[in-house]
């Protein structure tokens, strides 16, 4: 009787999907020994669309607002990957002009993407006051999207080709203005928590995922960079002209979750080094290149993939030379980046969990779609 | 315009490893794939592993062409962070056939094969727990197949577990 009263029986807690702290529906079961996650599964699909499914039954043009949808606090990200992917397979470039606006618009995303992850992630931890502070600046960004394009969030701002809408008047001082403002408080940020003893105590050392594991699955972005591995798509295989910009990569030394904090602070400062340089250099000219109404891309596939805020973003595109997508594949960050999830809490403590899911800065959009 | 044949060291020492069990090595605009039997895969991507630096799956999934003999193909894009290059590994799968899994050589296919089962029902064989990953485990039918239609759905599963009669 005494034995099977000291045995140490697993202890199974189900945490989600509905759970704050899982950034929406994301249901992770948890075997615990005492307060130790000995180990753990994910179940998703909780927010299935059929995206795929649905781009197979659009047409090309049709498609392009629904990728919005999946990372939703980076919509911009997304819509770049799905208009390049598409542009690959008709073989266009676009007009330089559209192209430094792109980068504009996506780099100011990357911003607003960190900050979202930066206040909610503090949150997680016990911060409460970060979360006022970015979401603060984040609107700053927000409302640059609403007077470029109408929509704050889910903003279908490029076209394939180029973009939809040209400059308003006084786009650039308006972000000059930002990016002026913005630098200290990123200094601010950094002020609150980098030395903060609780934020380091509940950071330092937790979750840790070596470069070796990252590459065994797969994880991209501020994750690896945080591992020590010095690689972003964006100088690996430039698109839109991002060999044009100077920007450094950061990268983290002991992969854990203090790192990946350090990691995306100063993504947010490159970010801002590349928007000046762009907004400084937007050459004259038409800001869509030529293409047809109706659009047919020749028979063929590819794989184009861009550097989100998240890590990489695919798109694997199949024509058969009809007007809607034979076969559209979504690569998602942060699905691919959530199976480490296990590997990365065992061991952990269950209060751990919570900052660990905040790091790897996943999107239930995106990994369900 | 069409695909070019792809001619490089990679591929030589690809053709001396596996002779005819790859069919066809070409580029489709820039991009590099090769086209092999299901048997050979799991040993090609291990291969571009262990010995090309190949150590990054990115993605693996399927397109589906029913009116072919084999009616799937599955697709897997690997990338080498050493050569900074991706290749695209393609094979043909019957509905009938079970693709070897490539958990074992990358640990991040093990969701991947779980979606393409999920969404293909394509059975990865020696799978560590292949299930569905997006879909309700016991949903019937498998939503990217292309002769199911967008509208299709599993009536009993939305029956008994929403209550309605059709998510119509």
């Amino acid at each position: 009787m005494a034995q099977t009263f000291l045995d140490s029986n697993e202890l199974v807690l189900n945490m989600g999907p509905q759970h704050p702290s899982t950034h929406g529906v994301l249901r992770v079961i948890l075997k615990l020994d005492g307060e130790r996650v000995n180990g753990t599964e994910c179940v998703v699909g909780y927010l299935h669309r059929g995206v795929e499914k649905i781009a197979e039954n659009r047409t090309y043009q049709m498609f392009a607002p629904y990728v919005d949808r999946m990372d939703y606090v980076a919509s911009i990200s997304n819509g770049l990957g799905y208009v390049l992917a598409v542009e690959k397979l008709i073989n266009v470039e676009t007009t330089p002009r559209a192209q430094v606006v792109r980068v504009i618009l996506t780099e100011l995303n990357r911003i607003a993407s960190h900050l979202l992850w930066l206040g909610t992630h503090a949150l997680d931890v016990g911060a409460i006051t970060p979360l006022f502070y970015t979401l603060r600046e984040r609107e700053e960004i927000l409302k640059i999207f609403e007077n470029y394009c109408g929509a704050r969030l889910t903003t279908h701002a490029f076209r394939i080709g180029g973009l939809q809408y040209e400059l308003y008047e006084g786009f650039e001082r308006e972000v000059i203005a930002f990016c002026d403002w913005f630098m200290p408080k990123v200094a601010e940020y950094e002020e609150l928590l980098t030395n903060n003893r609780i934020w380091r105590d509940r950071l330092v050392g937790v979750g840790i995922l070596n470069a070796a594991d990252c590459k065994r699955y797969g994880v991209t972005g501020p994750v690896l960079r945080a591992a020590g591995v010095k690689w972003d798509i964006r100088k690996a295989l430039p698109y839109s002209g991002y060999e044009k910009y100077e920007f450094d990569i950061p990268v983290g030394t002991n992969a854990d979750t203090y790192d990946r904090y350090l990691v995306r602070m100063e993504e947010m400062r490159q970010s801002i080094r590349i928007v000046r340089q762009a907004v400084g250099a937007i050459p004259e000219g038409p800001i869509m290149a030529k293409v047809p109404k109706v659009l047919k891309p020749p028979v063929g596939e590819a794989y184009v993939s861009i550097e989100a805020p998240k890590g990489e973003l695919g798109y694997f595109i199949v024509s058969d030379g009809s007007i809607n997508p034979y076969r559209l594949r979504v690569r998602p960050p942060s699905l691919i980046n959530l199976q480490a999830l296990d590997q990365m809490v065992k061991g952990a403590l269950v209060a751990d969990v919570v900052a660990i899911i905040g790091t790897l800065d996943i999107v239930l959009g995106e990994i369900d779609r | 315009m069409a695909a070019e044949p792809w001619d490089d060291d990679l591929t030589r020492a690809l053709a001396q490893q596996f002779g005819n069990r790859v069919e066809r090595y070409a580029t489709y605009l820039g991009q590099k794939f090769l086209v092999a039997e299901m048997a050979a895969v799991r040993d090609i991507i291990e291969f571009l592993k262990l010995e090309a630096e190949f150590d990054y799956l990115v993605d693996l999934t399927a397109v589906d062409y029913p009116n072919r003999p084999k009616r799937f193909e599955v697709v897997y894009i690997l990338y080498s962070f050493a050569r900074n290059e991706r290749v695209r590994i393609k094979c043909s799968v019957a509905e009938s056939e079970r693709p070897l899994s490539v958990a074992c050589v990358h640990a991040t296919a093990d969701w991947m094969e779980r979606e393409v089962f999920d969404m293909f029902g394509i059975e990865f064989a020696e799978h560590p727990d292949l299930k569905r990953l997006l879909m309700p485990d016991d949903w019937q039918g498998f939503p990217l197949r292309r002769d199911v239609s967008i509208l299709a759905m599993d009536n009993r599963w939305v029956k008994e577990n929403l209550g309605i009669e059709s998510g119509q």
